[in-house]
């Protein structure tokens, strides 16, 4: 994977040498930070062999809660605002933990069920109307854009996740814990792991994960709409399978991630470098996704049958 | 338990028999459609009205046609996310072939050919790779919208011959019965014959319940999702036809979010995700269930969103039902074996 995002960028940087100017890399890195943090999330779900496909409307109900509460209440402090929109990311994680976990449905179905469900709330919530720039506060619109250390919020915000994420899954227990329920449930389950636990939390880390990014979402964009983020769901899990993460369960780090969500990012600036019509992106997008997973699927083989070759027999 | 007593099954209690009844999905999908008729009569006088009845099909029946062969797509335990995809495609090359002057013949070839081919590239890929058909089906789904994208851009095609206009909006001569309506009657007679009472359908159930096993009995496992991705692709194909001929145009966002619509019903109708479980009937049920709810809801001006909220928690309450009478069930089974102590399990089967 590293490799084909190595290829990418030099195929790329020949077409237009100001591909690696500073300032451009830095636009991709703020145009994938959210995509980056959603496809975190995802990807936990996706290791214990499930699926959020709720994502990309939860980043709208999210969004818009938060845009409308701006937009109402523009005194509420931002750091408020924040606590608010991890609140709901949590609550709509958990009703989709709950009916994975306790009811017992299978997570594709269940997503699939609250993504109309929150994508409909939307619209209840805001009656189709938009929340547009001049009805945000200057604080609210400048909260993605503000910076620190030299890196805007959004994407100090996405460098903080991949930290805490790659800590909490490469080192706790319960990180562990959740690779254990992907590669084998029933060994997991005889080992002492509480599947309902696990399935529930990664949901919720899902959730909360989806709520921050609706809040970046909306005050990056400037914009509350009922269409925010509408498709984002299965980009957020072709980065993931970009990123080599098994959609059976089981593998998956958060470097593949960052580096699936980093490649549709470059896909995405690259065509506008190259000055090539959006239009193209989807079709591109798409071609490289089936390249990838395939090339995945190869290089997997070869490094399982190397791994057959070099055991003594 | 000696060796002399026979094992002679329990005749099933009443009660057991009435939930084993109650727990046939296509009972539950059958009243919870009828409660949506009575519902919807009652709210609008306009809903029970053959003629606005039989109208509304119109809305649902493309849908419908691709929802045939995702019943066998989803038993197979594989999923087709990319069919929204094919029919944009097919629209394309339609649109393409018809301002280049084709006849309503040749349209139709293209629309079923591009559909089909799509669909066999799809195949092509997930068995020859042997990578899961979500991740392929999620590429080519961005890939054919893509393509659509890439041609037409902010563009449309709008021309198409008179005669192609048929498909999507004839009726059948002299009724009120549209031809969309009829072509799905046959289809789903043909697909219901396939799945139920040839080899072939047989099969698809077995790799759906275990691959593994099902190859090792000689089935061809590969080949007949090959057959199954092509099918998809074809009455995708099918479906664009239809779906540019009733709205006489082609944009690249046609059907867009069609997948998880159809996927819902197939889901809604009883047909297990996992794999290996389900059939025709249900699915049938749950195609004209979500259809009369929404066309219920939209006589009493419930804006479409909010039908999704509707048909979202329909879908979850839906899945839950048979878990949690199943589980009903089988507490009344143990407390009348604890009352009778013999042996276990009596006629249980699902």
């Amino acid at each position: 994977m590293f490799i084909l995002t190595l290829l990418l960028l030099l195929a790329v940087s020949l077409r237009a040498p100001n591909f690696f100017q500073l300032g451009n890399l830095y636009d991709i890195a703020n145009d994938t930070s959210i995509l980056i943090m959603v496809a975190i999330g995802q990807m936990m779900v996706i290791i214990t062999g499930g699926i959020d496909l709720s994502v990309a409307s939860g980043i709208a109900l999210s969004g818009m809660s938060v845009a409308m509460l701006n937009q109402y209440y523009p005194n509420i402090p931002i750091f408020v605002i924040i606590l608010i929109s991890l609140a709901i990311g949590f609550l709509l994680g958990s009703f989709n933990g709950i009916l994975v976990s306790m009811a017992g449905i299978p997570p594709i179905i269940t997503t699939l069920g609250t993504m109309s469900i929150y994508r409909g709330f939307v619209f209840v919530l805001s009656s189709g109307e938009w929340v547009s720039a001049h009805e945000m506060t200057e604080r609210f619109r400048e909260l993605p854009r503000g910076s620190l250390f030299g890196m805007t919020n959004l994407i100090l915000a996405a460098v903080l996740m991949v930290l805490i994420f790659a800590v909490f899954l490469h080192l706790s227990r319960t990180g562990r814990e959740i690779y254990g329920v992907g590669g084998n449930k029933v060994a997991a389950q005889y080992v002492g792991i509480s599947l309902k636990k696990i399935h529930y939390l990664v949901f919720v880390l899902s959730g909360i994960i989806v709520g921050l990014s609706g809040l970046f979402w909306v005050s990056r964009y400037a914009s509350a709409q009922n269409e925010t983020a509408f498709g984002f769901e299965l980009q957020t899990i072709a980065a993931c399978v970009i990123g080599g993460v098994s959609i059976m369960g089981g593998t998956g780090t958060i470097l593949g991630v960052v580096l699936g969500a980093m490649f549709l990012g470059i896909v995405n600036n690259a065509l506008t470098v190259i000055n090539l019509s959006p239009f193209y992106q989807m079709a591109i997008q798409g071609f490289v996704i089936l390249v990838a997973i395939v090339a995945n699927t190869l290089v997997d083989r070869r490094n399982q049958l190397a791994m057959l070759r070099k055991r003594k027999l | 338990m000696t060796k002399e007593k026979k094992y002679q099954p329990d005749r099933p209690h009443l009660f057991t028999r009435i939930a084993d009844l109650l727990m046939t999905w296509e009972l539950i999908l059958f009243v919870i459609f009828i409660v949506v008729i009575i519902v919807n009569s009652y709210l609008s006088p306009y809903f029970l009205d053959l003629f606005n009845i039989l109208d509304t099909t119109f809305n649902f029946m493309e849908k419908a046609i691709v929802a045939l062969p995702m019943i066998f797509v989803i038993i197979c335990g594989d999923i087709d996310i990319s069919v929204a995809g094919i029919i944009a495609l097919s629209s394309l090359l339609m649109g393409m072939a018809s301002a280049a002057g084709a006849a309503t013949g040749t349209l139709v070839l293209v629309g079923l050919g591009t559909g089909l081919a799509a669909g066999f590239l799809n195949g092509l890929i997930i068995t020859g790779f042997g990578i899961p058909a979500i991740a392929v089906t999620i590429g080519s789904m961005s890939l054919f919208r893509g393509i659509s994208y890439a041609v037409l851009g902010d563009q449309a095609y709008t021309k198409y011959p008179q005669s192609f206009a048929f498909f999507g909006q004839g009726y059948i001569e002299n009724t009120t019965i549209p031809f969309e309506l009829l072509l799905f009657i046959v289809l789903a007679v043909v697909f219901g014959f396939l799945l139920h009472r040839t080899t072939f359908g047989r099969k698809v159930y077995t790799i759906g319940n275990n691959a593994t096993t099902a190859r090792f009995s000689g089935v061809p496992v590969n080949r007949i999702r090959l057959i199954v991705f092509s099918l998809s692709g074809m009455m995708s194909g099918l479906a664009a036809i239809l779906l540019t001929s009733r709205i006489g145009s082609t944009r690249p966002n046609i059907a867009s979010g069609w997948e998880l619509e159809i996927i819902t019903t197939v889901v809604l109708g009883g047909v297990a995700i996992s794999g290996g479980k389900g059939n025709i009937l249900g699915v049938i049920i749950g195609i004209f269930l979500i259809g009369f709810l929404k066309f219920g809801m939209g006589l009493i001006n419930v804006p479409g969103k909010v039908m999704n909220i509707v048909i979202g928690f329909l879908l979850i309450f839906a899945i839950m039902l048979p878990g949690y009478i199943h589980a009903l069930r089988s507490r009344i089974l143990m407390i009348r074996q604890q009352e009778k102590p013999r042996y276990a399990s009596s006629g249980q089967s699902e």
